[in-house]
């Protein structure tokens, strides 16, 4: 299989923190339209592989491609430019900002200090901002204050401001952790209906979430590789069930 | 200019109103010249805290070395001003006529070359708005790109602060050393120490006052107004919406260093001498506190922030010198911990209250009140801000 077909191609990818490898020779590819869990003990290294992908860590050796661009060496500015969004763990918003200006501050135009400052709201960013609201459920909140959403809907707010960049790979990191069951439903079929035309990295805990979602499953363990492959196929793996499971 | 986003809300207006009326109408018509000269002062001061809100309170970068901009837009004028002093008729008696009294003094015997330019007043006048942005472009290459920020940015500024200072001493023969550059006469051959040309001064740095407080107004009312919120908030998830963060800072340091620089010339102008004690580390925090007390989120409240603590300082300092500097300090710690948001928000705050209890009286006999326009919730934000960071 040629580099191409991969939206994303990681290969021998490691970081050191003062000789502590979080990652350690890691490889693995995401397809175009693919949807990837990635799941793993506590410490696993999860977060690190997604911080590593978009740049906010710096990889100590191996290799990132995204669409055959090479983006370990990219700022992070650069790989959201690409097309890779990333959100984070803990609702990562700006809380004194309202919804309307959390989504037209994501809205992908006057990136630049004079493009910024030239900015004016016109047709399209409402229209955008609007179509956006309504998908993740917060359009009568528009002019809300952030700070005063609930944890869900914070949750979906920085969802939000990512698909408004309409990036061609989305990377969760714990999408519905911490939100409440009927948040949990209306998250599921969110990602769902915005997934359909973009390629995804989960990180995910909730299993009845995995498999409701995941098309491949990937478990690391201590920094490793440890098992890839459908859902069923990693549940049935001894390796796997002897790190989740204890001896 | 903005759809949905009002240039001016009628808030806005009132208070641009209210400011320009006091400072054109109701000082100069109480006043005498002398003590409106020292508002001018004061006024010189508000433009380095117009800067401190952009880059401090919307921004997050706090800068303890603001009085380096100050000085260098100040000592631009300064330079220009004394050259005109030093006609080789004016200063026949010294050994080298027509060069400044003080190089002179220091057994100089012909212009340094970085004086010459200054012969020129459109020179001067692009010195004075674009040496300091230039500095302050390197400082904050050198320090935003490596993602140098917070309290390590503040202590680097105020060592910039604490060099300068120094070098100028040290440079007596080129810069007039530790007395700086007195006794400034003329402006194009237009005396500027009478009466008449101190009114003339005064009511131009009001107008300049103005027209910055506009680009101000502008500037925060545009994207990168509210950019610089969500950076102060969150960097990361602005560098992941994908900016590139380490500009906006430079933009705003930069900005903020123009205005100080503008500032300084005004000072100058005004008060007729530029010296180190206006560059160093205490007239840098000095200035920190005015936009403080004046409210770190309001341009406007650090135009007021500078006339009181201005106007404090001159009258505990003529009554009780020892004791001024501990009352600016407990001033600045109370207000800091009763009122993070100045006194803008706390004018706020209070006209808030009687507009949510006069609302309240009048939704009894209405039964449906009118939902308020989206007026408050801006204002809202600039208040709460403050308290979280």
């Amino acid at each position: 299989m040629s580099q191409q077909d991969f939206v994303l191609a990681v290969e021998g990818l490691t970081v050191s923190f003062d000789g502590f490898k979080a990652v350690n020779d890691l490889s693995f590819y995401v397809d175009e339209g693919e949807i990837r869990v990635i799941i793993g003990p506590n410490g696993a290294g999860k977060t690190t592989v997604l911080d590593l992908i978009c740049g906010r860590t710096k990889t100590t050796e191996g290799s990132i491609k995204f669409r055959n661009k090479e983006l370990t060496k990219m700022k992070e500015h650069q790989i959201v430019h690409a097309g890779v969004g990333r959100k984070f763990q803990n609702p990562s918003i700006y809380e004194d900002l309202t919804v309307f200006e959390n989504l037209e501050l994501s809205f992908p135009r006057g990136h630049g200090v004079f493009g910024a400052l030239a900015f004016r709201r016109d047709a399209e960013v409402m229209a955008k901002v609007q179509e956006i609201a309504e998908i993740i459920f917060l359009d009568d909140q528009l002019d809300q204050r952030a700070d005063l959403l609930s944890h869900g809907q914070k949750q979906w707010l920085e969802i939000g401001m990512l698909l408004i960049q309409d990036p061609a790979l989305l990377m969760l990191d714990e999408p519905v952790a911490g939100m409440s069951v009927a948040e949990r439903k209306k998250t599921a079929e969110l990602l769902n209906r915005i997934t359909q035309d973009r390629s995804v990295l989960v990180i995910e805990h909730d299993m009845q979430f995995v498999e409701d979602i995941a098309h491949r499953v990937t478990v690391l363990h201590q920094g490793k590789m440890l098992s890839e492959g459908t859902l069923e196929h990693v549940k049935n793996d001894p390796k796997v069930v002897e790190v989740y499971l204890g001896h | 200019m903005f759809a949905s986003n009002h240039f001016f809300k009628r808030r806005d207006l009132i208070n641009y109103g209210l400011l320009a009326i006091l400072l054109v109408v109701i000082l100069p018509l109480s006043m005498d010249i002398f003590r409106l000269n020292l508002v001018g002062k004061y006024l010189s001061y508000a433009f380095v805290a117009m800067g401190l809100v952009l880059c401090w309170g919307y921004g997050g970068i706090l800068s303890l070395g603001q009085g380096v901009f100050f000085g260098l837009g100040g000592y631009a004028m300064a330079m220009f001003l004394k050259l005109e002093a030093s006609s080789p008729e004016a200063t026949a008696i010294q050994s080298t006529p027509g060069i400044p009294d003080f190089m002179d003094w220091n057994q100089l015997t012909a212009l340094p070359w970085f004086w010459e330019p200054f012969h020129s007043l459109t020179f001067t006048i692009l010195a004075v708005l674009f040496v300091a942005p230039l500095f302050a472009y390197l400082i904050g290459v050198a320090m935003f790109k490596r993602r140098v920020g917070g309290v390590y940015f503040a202590i680097i500024t105020q060592a910039v602060a604490a060099i300068l200072t120094i070098l100028i001493i040290g440079q007596q023969g080129f810069t007039g050393g530790v007395n700086g550059i007195t006794d400034l006469r003329t402006l194009m051959g237009w005396d500027i120490r009478t009466d008449e040309a101190k009114y003339i001064l005064y009511f131009v740095c009001v107008a300049v006052l103005f027209a910055c407080l506009l680009l101000c107004h502008f500037v925060l009312k545009s994207k990168l107004g509210r950019l610089l919120v969500a950076i102060r908030d969150r960097e990361d998830r602005v560098r992941f919406s994908g900016y590139d963060v380490s500009n906006f800072k430079i933009f705003v340091f930069c900005f903020a260093a123009m205005l100080s620089a503008i500032g300084g010339a005004m000072f100058t102008l005004q008060v007729g001498f530029m010296s180190p004690t206006l560059v160093g580390i205490v007239p840098s925090i000095e200035m920190v506190i005015f936009c403080a007390l004046g409210g770190r989120l309001s341009i406007i409240g650090a135009v007021y922030g500078a006339l009181i603590v201005n106007a404090a300082k001159t009258t505990m300092s003529e009554a009780f010198p020892e004791l001024w500097l501990f009352a600016m300090g407990a001033l600045f710690i109370g207000v800091v911990l009763a009122f993070p948001n100045g006194l803008a928000g706390l004018v706020e705050s209070l006209r808030e209250r009687f507009l949510t209890s006069r609302k309240a009286a009048a939704a009894a006999p209405a039964k449906q009140p009118e939902p308020e326009p989206d007026d408050a919730d801006e204002l809202d934000t600039n208040t709460r801000a403050v308290s979280q960071s």
